[in-house]
């Protein structure tokens, strides 16, 4: 059976960020998860699409494509953009909660939390994250 | 996203219903700040009960004002999260640093003791 997948592309507004959302959670749902579950798929999801119009695009126009597919394993949603790229190091630095910084990294830390896998892959140009939610089979069943 | 505000004693409450990402963030910031400046205003408490999205986009706006306000030497206070939106507020540490507590009304318990 060919397992589903879906392609989107948006232009970086903020007014997509709830759209993405949105359709990932519909297509997350074509699988047996818990409510929890896809409130945590939706906070990353939307953390990842942040990221690339406010330090990918710096609140500047361009274009985001969202990914989704499903394998044996799970569901991967990949945000890529073609922005100016994020510094790893910064993420890193930027993950401990800092109360003097109004954007304190939580976005990170909040895909790394609320996911199973999280990778972020410096492109030649822009960054691509890729989230990965474990589903179980028979998720439901005993 | 609708905000409502309302100052009572020297305390803001804002009352925010709807989703609260980068699209609201601006507006909530503004709305909050424009009260905080032209009102006495000691302490905030955010009434997240209609709340059912917040990310880090609406996190750094409470965590703006809760400097703000500290700075000035008030508290904020995280008032009737449902358990979606306190399981973010706790991987956040927020409950570290700003006080929850389960009804808006538990402000005044609170600032008795503080007396």
């Amino acid at each position: 059976m060919k397992h589903n997948y879906f392609n989107l592309t948006i232009p970086a507004l903020k007014e997509n960020i709830g759209l993405v959302r949105v359709v990932v959670a519909a297509f997350a749902a074509q699988k047996d998860l818990t409510l929890p579950e896809l409130d945590d798929i939706k906070v990353a999801v939307s953390e990842a699409v942040t990221n690339s119009i406010v330090h990918g695009y710096g609140n500047n126009p361009g274009e985001i494509k969202v990914n989704g597919y499903f394998t044996e394993e799970g569901m991967y949603i990949e945000v890529i953009d073609f922005g100016k790229g994020i510094e790893l190091e910064k993420i890193r630095e930027k993950m401990v909660l800092d109360p003097e910084d109004e954007h304190p990294g939580l976005g990170f830390l909040f895909m790394q939390s609320l996911m199973d896998r999280v990778e972020i892959v410096p492109m030649e140009r822009g960054t691509k994250v890729v989230l990965f939610k474990r589903i179980l089979k028979d998720n439901r069943t005993v | 996203m609708e905000v409502e505000k309302e100052v009572k004693n020297k305390v803001l409450f804002v009352r925010i219903t709807g989703e609260v990402d980068l699209k609201e963030a601006d507006r909530l910031r503004r709305e909050v700040d424009e009260i905080i400046e032209n009102y006495p205003v000691k302490d905030i408490v955010f009434n997240l009960k209609n709340v059912n999205f917040i990310d880090s986009s609406g996190l750094g706006v409470i965590l703006g004002r809760f400097k703000k306000i500290r700075s000035l030497g008030g508290r904020v206070y995280l008032a009737s999260a449902n358990e979606k939106i306190k399981k973010i507020l706790e991987l956040s540490g927020f409950f570290r640093i700003m006080k929850g507590i389960s009804r808006e009304e538990e402000v005044w318990e609170e600032k008795t003791h503080e007396a």
